[in-house]
């Protein structure tokens, strides 16, 4: 028999191991249920992982695709992190990232058809603001009332839903639009357009704005004592009490900063890539960031990379179902294997395996 | 003595990485109390899990009587006529004691009977116990009884009592001794855990001593000084802490008609609490544990904030004042849980030395951490206090207690505090560290700096305190100079007996 011991300190060997293990097990795994499923599992593996990014044929379009899905992944799930680390649930980042387009590109359409720089500044901003506020709601609530963030955020991405589809079909629909509900096109329109930045690489304003929080977050975490805070209210809650760290201030920090950053990578969407406000542009960034951002180990390098794998993983799965007829669902699973054996491999990061049966000394 | 009760014969326990028991002999005579010593780690527990049946030991035998115990469980261990008084008790407190102690039978009688049961053998034993009572109004010492009591009703040949004291006032105490010797001399023998030498010198026949795992010696602890007994206990000579003559200067700290709420179901309120501590001076606050420790030291701390005007410091009102402001000003705490409270578990001893020490010792400018000076830091904590550890870059929790404890006291004394609070401050540490963490705080005393220290244990107080005050029930007693103290005069006070005239307001 054997069991599993605590270790003294957790492993960093372990640590770094996890999710290079977790790629490799859900490939052997996946690779299986694909050959159960009647796919050659080698060719199944090829075309998640290699065909987008050098296969000939489809690199000219998925490469790009790549930044494209990873941005909005990496800010929301940035921002996640910071909660994650200190115990604060943020489970709402969709809720946030809708409501950050819807009043992003409300206060851009405001001055329409107006050419002025300033128009997308200004619906970042207001983005970032939407989000913000949407995440001040449970924030407020649990300081004030001490209601569980998880629950309040969660059930605010149904009323963030519902705000989307009344206003796609009505205060933000398009006038021009003969009827059909979703806003003006913001991508064709040059003010407010959140365009490819250079040609062929899927680079927009809302992957610089990735990139940037991964090292801000980085130096916060770091090297910042309000990142030594937020570390240490997950860690240890009355120890940080003794240091003088408020909990509500955390709470507030950490839920706004999520929600701003959600709220921007929604705007940086809608903007972009989706390109109007329409009842379904949200393709789940929001909920799927909670899985990168744990794949990343909450760590903003970590997070980079797990937001381009997942990234990877989307592209390819659908190259996989168009290309070798698998369904849908196996490339759910399949996503799901990650996130599973990631957090099984994780378990040798703090324990160790032990045999029980010792011969007596 | 008669013959052996219980034979231990080579009893060896392996974890991983340490050897709990290296070939333990001794005997338990019959009609014997037998005392257990040790510093924490040196296998005490182990040795009695073995003997009740809840850990299997590696190699070694043991003997009943003259028959092989080998018990699986410890319900085995049980019906073999070996009982046992954990030093946290297992009771529930919404439930009366008659149901608490039919929870733990296997085939409980009718209530009524079982009430009467109890009713004998607590009186029979001088331990007096209403069987109808709700466990969550009993003090401390009364639920020991219950656990007694519920050992007693098994009609135990063996009883093991792990650190009962610890929670007692010094009467109880008293009491405790008188119903363990009844029992010896009805023939039963008793296993004595502690570390507290006076007491096992005062009350136990036969005292094996244990470190790291094997035994020392098998001694008659009335014929050892308690100095020695110690010595046994460490293994080497360490200098017992002394005091330094000073001379005391003005009021540092005035506690004035404090009362707060208390924090949660099971917090005690703090009920019109004043004190004062000048400079140069410990003033030691006693009493029994839950009686309102946590919360005067998170009420100074500034963890909890107090009403305007109850807590001046040098002068200056700081009730309203939070933890960072408090120790800008020189006010610093060493709180009593360790892992988790003075210290996060996880995190390594640089990122736990900048937890307190960030401002006051300048590791943070301009909101960046100055991890090289922290380190610094650390190691300048570890040096000082001779912190045990690999290095700066050791998780918390990966430190023995004794060591995270000077490495917790360490880290407030060298960020030179004009006050200091400390609760518990040697709790589970080993003889010669708490040697050195008292003399660090006498010391700290001499230099001007002004101490608080709470602790249960009055050795303690006495040892290092200028005046002594007691809480009960979230009450403090008024403040008296312990040279005018006796051990019955504090557990007096301790007990809620603040029998002093207005006059002697100190």
């Amino acid at each position: 028999m054997i069991r599993l011991e605590k270790r003294r300190q957790p492993s960093t060997f372990w640590s770094a191991m996890a999710p290079l293990m977790a790629v490799l097990l859900t490939m052997i795994v996946g690779g299986a249920m694909f050959a159960a499923l009647g796919v050659d599992p080698v060719a199944a593996i090829r075309t998640i992982f290699w065909d987008p990014l050098f296969n000939p044929q489809f690199a000219s379009y998925s490469r790009p695709q790549l930044l494209v899905k990873a941005g909005p992944l990496i800010l929301i799930a940035i921002g996640l992190s910071l909660g994650f680390r200190a115990g604060v649930w943020n489970i709402g980042a969709e809720g946030q990232y809708i409501m950050g387009a819807i009043c992003g590109a409300g206060a851009g359409l405001i001055f329409y058809p107006s050419e002025s720089v300033l128009i997308f500044p200004l619906m970042v901003i207001a983005g970032g603001l939407g989000g913000w506020v949407w995440a001040m709601i449970p924030a407020l609530f649990k300081t004030r009332f001490g209601t569980n963030e998880i629950l309040v955020s969660l059930m605010l991405v149904y009323v963030a839903e519902s705000i989307l589809a009344s206003v796609s079909s009505g205060l933000l629909r398009n006038p021009e639009g003969m009827g059909f509900p979703g806003s003006r096109n913001l991508a064709q329109w040059d003010a407010s357009a959140n365009r490819e930045l250079i040609s062929g690489t899927g680079m927009h304003w809302g992957v610089v704005a990735a990139f940037i929080a991964v090292i801000l977050a980085y130096v916060l975490l770091s090297r910042h004592i309000l990142g030594f805070q937020v570390r240490l209210s997950g860690a240890a809650p009355k120890a940080a009490r003794l240091a003088g760290v408020s909990p509500a201030r955390i709470v507030i920090f950490c839920l706004g900063t999520a929600g701003a950053l959600a709220g921007a990578a929604g705007l940086f969407e809608v903007a972009g890539p989706a390109g109007q406000i329409s009842i379904d542009f949200n393709s789940g960034y929001g909920f799927t960031a909670i899985i990168v951002a744990f794949l990343g180990r909450l760590h903003p390098v970590g997070i980079l990379f797990a937001g381009l794998l997942m990234a990877l993983t989307y592209i390819g799965g659908e190259l996989a179902q168009l290309m070798l007829g698998v369904p849908g669902a196996s490339i759910q699973l399949f996503q799901g294997m990650l996130l599973f054996f990631l957090l099984g491999v994780d378990v040798f990061t703090h324990y160790r395996l032990r045999p029980t049966a010792r011969e007596a000394a | 003595m008669a013959d052996a009760l219980l034979r231990l014969t080579g009893l060896t326990k392996a974890y991983p990485g340490v050897v709990a028991n290296d070939d333990v002999s001794f005997d338990i005579g019959e009609g014997e109390i037998h005392a257990l010593l040790g510093e924490n780690g040196a296998g005490k527990s182990t040795l009695v899990k073995m003997i009740y049946g809840l850990v299997t030991p590696d190699s070694g035998a043991m003997q009943l009587r003259g028959k092989t115990f080998a018990p699986s469980e410890p319900s085995e261990a049980r019906r073999a006529g070996v009982a046992m008084v954990f030093q946290h008790f297992s009771l529930f407190d919404a439930l009366s004691v008659a149901e608490n102690v039919a929870l733990g039978m296997e085939a409980p009688p009718p209530t009524r009977d079982l009430a009467r049961r109890i009713r004998e053998v607590s009186e029979e034993y001088g331990l007096p116990l209403d069987p109808f009572r709700t466990v969550g109004t009993l003090s401390a010492g009364e639920r020991q009884r219950v656990e007694i009591v519920r050992c007693l009703l098994q009609e135990p040949q063996l009883l093991i009592m792990d650190e009962p004291t610890s929670v007692l006032t010094p009467q109880e105490v008293e009491i405790l001794f008188a119903t363990l010797r009844q029992l010896k001399d009805e023939g039963r023998s008793i296993l004595y855990i502690s570390h507290k030498l006076d007491e096992i010198r005062a009350l136990c026949d036969t005292a094996t001593i244990l470190r790291q795992g094997q035994k020392v010696d098998t001694c008659t602890p009335s014929e050892q000084t308690a100095r020695a007994l110690a010595e046994m206990m460490v293994g080497s000579s360490f200098e017992m802490p002394e005091g330094r003559a000073h001379s005391t200067g003005d009021v540092l700290l005035e506690v004035t008609g404090l009362s707060l709420a208390a924090p949660g179901a099971f917090g005690t309120p703090l009920r019109d609490v004043s004190l004062s501590v000048r400079r140069g001076e410990v003033l030691g606050v006693g009493g029994v544990a839950g009686n309102g420790q946590d919360e005067l030291l998170a009420a100074l701390s500034g963890e909890r904030l107090a009403p305007a005007g109850t807590i001046a410091f040098a002068g200056r009102d700081i009730s309203r004042a939070g933890p960072m402001a408090r120790r800008d000003a020189g006010l610093l705490c060493a709180p009593e849980e360790r892992l988790g409270h003075a210290a996060a578990p996880d995190m390594s001893l640089t990122e736990n030395a900048v937890l307190t020490g960030a401002r006051r010792e300048g590791l943070v400018s301009r909101g960046l951490i100055d991890w090289s000076a922290a380190r610094g830091f650390a190691q300048k904590v570890i040096d000082a206090f001779d912190v045990r550890t690999p290095g700066t870059g050791t998780a918390a929790r990966a430190l023995s207690g004794g060591n995270l404890q000077k490495f917790v006291i360490g880290r407030e004394i060298l960020q030179r505090p004009d006050l200091l609070v400390v609760n518990q401050p040697t709790w589970g540490v080993d003889a010669a560290a708490a040697a050195a963490i008292r003399q660090a705080l006498l010391d700290l005393a001499a230099e001007g700096a002004a101490i608080l220290v709470i602790s249960q244990d009055l050795d303690e107080l006495m040892q290092v305190a200028d005046r002594f005050a007691a809480l009960n029930e979230g009450r403090l007693s008024p403040a008296r100079p312990v040279s005018e103290l006796s051990l019955e005069k504090i557990g007096l006070m301790m007990g809620g007996a603040h029998d002093m005239e207005a006059a002697h307001h100190a």
